[in-house]
């Protein structure tokens, strides 16, 4: 009785952090996410600072002309360009280059070897067969793929969420005509919309979150109206009825918190089979536009280049280090919440 | 002095390193009826259970000698293997809840036969026929169809004789009966107790029955063993027990009877009743089966022609059995479902209107009957007390709301002083009983003049139900509260109630002053039903 009053949510989260496996990968995979919020910073043919007689520039923030370095021309400057590169690091002028001096689309036009480049010293993990450096792919498109997982999954759950809802707590000819609705829409071929919309609209991330997002809410709402519906006759809501308390506020304050177990158990598998939507659409060809980092694009890279092992076996360590940080954290979110382990 | 069929020593059982039964000794003879009693949590279940090694994931140690007819066995120490032949055999089992303990897939009869063929190894046909006698030995009728019938064709009744049938079937030397009629309704509670009884002169087994109602143990049992957290605090026989307990806490069972404490002044005759109702109807729709089911909905009516008023600080007392139709009076009164006839609470009526239904929300409140169910587990006990308030006074400040949960909290017996950082805490953090005080001080909150309380206390446990009985009599002196009592208890009636109404699948069968209908019944169910709890 040491510690007092904890909130059903707080007991979990001391049971979740109990589970090692899962709470390490829970540490590692948001040290991943952080360090890839940096990509900019960390990998980028840009410098992060420069002093070229006596000024400082920010070339990693402003265009500069490579006039501005006594270059010869008006156009922004290529700074891994030798001649250039030169200029900026003779002393007394310096630059702070990147860890990892490329950005996504820069394409190394220098590699001492024809692309696809294995590894060396100027690309750690080789280039890829446009000779873009692929340690600088992988981290924007782990950036891209976490983010766009992010967003799809959140997109789904406020649907789902809301749908689930009103289905749990209206019951009765609502839930039935909104299941008859689900039913229809779920038997939709996704993946024939898909293609015919990548071949009406231009290729976007954007419209490929808003065509997933169309399909991806329906598992959710299913366990979202279980729960309502199981927990809109229990004897609190029954009290919160006759205190007079409206239905917005008994959905809202009384069954949504007790609903959202299954939500949040869900949420890192979810995250996991939204990546892996994005990377299986983008191997077809029918994800994010050409010239986008992704993990998809890379394998089917690696597919057309077998003989470049760096490109296949490293994309496919970053999906199944991912993929497999999520299952744990996943596993570990389970466990915390289930109600019969709830006790301790 | 016989050898006891039954002799328990130091039995400790733990679960993961926690003891919770502490050493117990425990003896039984041939042919006798011992009754093992304790409130929940005393560890009386698994005792009993782990006599037969029933009880997973716990570390059992101590010695239960038992005599088989093959002599001598220790149950705590012998190989798994030979245990199984004893279970069933010579020690039987029986359950609290039929519909559980009984294979939905299954019916009866097989089961039955099941038992006969591990066991006894009999050819089908005679299976088939000693099934059918077993169960006609229990009373049921048809035995013939009834052997056919799966567990959900027949009442709770059946169920359990169909059970007592199962564990007769080799007429065992032991029966262990954990809470047999709990589950059932009370008229027909007294029928299987008599059965057990039958049965047990007739087959000269002995019973060893865990239970915690001691009208039971009076009617039937020998000898009575008293379980308080895992110790046995006192044994003896019934009669000696009941008239001079030792222990302090049996004296506390024994005296945890509720009494009356309420004021017996009639009803002022001029001033208008809280509730009034007339020829009130309440149905629920049910599908109807086939092509016709497309066009129309059948009904299935729960309460019909019920006329009955509630006078202020009074106590309107529903008894009826389970089906009856008393929970969906309840609802009705509270305008959470919707009924015909006339309704009217401090003369107004439930409507489609919003506003005018809050209005009636303030003159009427709820205590429901399980209070695991009837708080929110994720809201502080300082929100789940204020919201009413909060609802019907949106502009009121939050240190005044404070203040009055706190004060809510403290007319029920619920101070800071006892659980420091009471506002802040969350409903797993009290017991039943606590619960049941927190759900009353919430409907307190709204100062209604009526209260429904629906079985307020028969999830509870005896001790903690008169304590809670208590405090609603106190409240109703203070306050000068209506209630609407619902149970299926004829003591908590006789405790509380001013006026009682019969109620029998959705029929009012007799209404009337408490001292009327307890003392002088006129209808036959309602004798039957008193006299079970005499």
């Amino acid at each position: 009785m040491t510690i007092l009053s904890l909130s059903p949510s707080k007991r979990a989260w001391l049971r979740f952090k109990k589970n090692k496996l899962g709470f390490w990968s829970l540490v590692i995979f948001s040290t991943l996410v952080v360090l890839s919020l940096l990509a900019d910073v960390l990998s980028n043919d840009k410098p992060l600072v420069v002093s070229y007689q006596g000024h400082l520039y920010f070339p990693i923030a402003k265009d500069y002309s490579e006039k501005t370095f006594d270059g010869d021309f008006a156009t922004p400057a290529d700074y891994l360009d030798p001649f250039i590169k030169d200029k900026l690091t003779t002393s007394p002028n310096w630059a702070v280059y990147p860890p990892n001096p490329y950005g996504p689309k820069t394409i190394n036009y220098f590699a001492k070897s024809p692309n696809p480049s294995a590894p060396s010293r100027d690309n750690l993990l080789g280039t890829d067969d446009r000779g873009r450096d692929l340690l600088a792919q992988l981290v924007y498109g782990f950036r891209l793929s976490v983010l766009f997982g992010l967003a799809l999954t959140l997109i789904g759950v406020v649907i789902g969420v809301i749908t689930g809802a009103i289905q749990g707590y209206a019951g009765g000819k609502t839930d039935l005509v909104a299941q008859r609705f689900i039913e229809i829409w779920g038997s939709m071929p996704e993946l024939y919309l898909l293609i015919i919309f990548s071949a009406v609209f231009a290729p976007s991330v954007a419209l490929l979150l808003f065509l997933l997002s169309l399909f991806g809410w329906m598992g959710l709402s299913d366990y979202v109206r279980a729960e309502f519906l199981r927990n809109r006759q229990l004897d609190y809501v029954r009290a919160a009825r006759a205190l007079g308390v409206s239905n917005l506020q008994i959905m809202w304050r009384h069954i949504l918190p007790n609903s959202m177990t299954p939500v949040v158990t869900f949420l890192p598998f979810r995250m996991s089979a939204a990546i892996l939507a994005l990377t299986s659409l983008d191997f077809l060809g029918l994800g994010v536009p050409p010239g986008t980092p992704s993990l998809g694009e890379l394998l089917s890279q690696g597919k057309a280049n077998i003989d470049a092992w760096w490109i296949s076996l490293s994309t496919f360590a970053v999906l199944v280090i991912t993929l497999l940080l999520l299952t744990f954290m996943g596993d570990a979110l389970r466990d915390a919440l289930d109600p019969r382990k709830a006790e301790t | 002095m016989t050898t006891p069929l039954l002799t328990v020593k130091d039995l400790r059982i733990s679960f993961a390193g926690k003891e919770v039964v502490h050493g117990i000794d425990l003896t039984i003879a041939p042919g006798e009826k011992l009754a093992l009693v304790g409130e929940s949590g005393s560890g009386k279940t698994i005792t009993a259970l782990s006599l037969l090694r029933l009880v997973q994931n716990a570390e059992v140690s101590g010695s239960a000698v038992f005599q088989s007819p093959k002599g001598e066995v220790e149950l705590l120490g012998m190989p798994e293997r030979l245990l199984r032949g004893i279970r069933g055999q010579d020690i039987a089992m029986i359950f609290q809840e039929p519909m559980t303990a009984l294979n939905p897939l299954f019916t009866i009869g097989n089961q039955i036969e099941e038992i006969l063929a591990l066991k006894q190894g009999l050819a089908p046909s005679l299976r088939r026929q000693a099934a059918v006698k077993l169960l006609a030995d229990t009373g049921i009728t048809e035995p013939e169809r009834r052997a056919k019938s799966f567990p959900h064709q027949l009442s709770g009744g059946q169920r359990q004789r169909a059970m007592i049938a199962m564990a007769l079937a080799c007429q065992p030397k032991l029966l262990l009966a954990d809470e047999p009629t709990t589950a059932l309704d009370v008229t027909v509670r007294t029928q299987i107790l008599d059965l057990l009884g039958d049965l047990q002169r007739k087959n000269g087994m002995a019973v060893l029955m865990i239970t915690h109602d001691l009208n039971l143990v009076r009617r039937f049992a020998d000898r009575i063993a008293v379980m308080e957290n895992g110790v046995m605090v006192e044994q003896g026989t019934v009669k000696d027990v009941f008239a001079s307990p030792q222990h302090a806490y049996t004296r506390k069972l024994m005296d945890s009877k509720p009494t009356r404490d309420v004021q017996e002044v009639p009803a002022d005759a001029a001033l208008a009743p809280i509730l009034q109702a007339s020829r009130l109807r309440v149905s629920y729709p049910v599908s109807v089966a086939g092509f016709k089911g497309w066009f129309k909905t059948g009904e299935f009516v729960a309460v019909q022609g019920a006329t009955f008023d509630i006078a202020a600080g009074q106590t309107l007392g529903v008894i009826g059995e389970s089906g009856s139709g008393k929970s969906s009076l309840a609802l009705a009164a509270l305008g959470l479902h919707p009924s015909k006839g006339d309704l009217s609470i401090s003369s107004m009526t439930w409507s489609n209107h919003a506003a005018n239904n809050k209005a009636i929300r303030k003159a009427v409140q709820v205590v429901f009957q399980d209070p695991f169910s009837s708080l929110s587990p994720r809201m502080t006990i300082e929100s789940i007390v204020g919201e009413g308030l909060a609802v019907h006074q949106p502009h009121i400040k939050a240190m005044a709301l404070q203040q009055r949960v706190l004060q809510a909290l403290l007319e029920v017996g619920m101070t800071q002083d006892q659980f420091p950082g009471l506002l802040q805490r969350y409903p797993h953090e009290f017991s039943g009983g606590q619960r049941q005080r927190i759900a009353i001080a919430r409907a307190l909150m709204v100062e209604p003049q009526l209260l429904v309380l629906d079985e307020p206390t028969s999830a509870l446990d005896v001790t903690i139900q008169k304590q809670i009985l208590q405090l609603l009599q106190r409240l109703q002196r203070e306050r000068g509260l209506s209630y609407l009592l619902i149970t299926h208890d004829v003591d908590v009636i006789r405790a509380m109630a001013h006026q009682v109404m019969v109620l029998k699948d959705g029929v009012v069968l007799e209404a009337g002053p408490l001292a009327q209908i307890m003392d002088a019944p006129e209808h036959p169910y309602t004798r039957t039903l008193v006299a079970a709890q005499a």
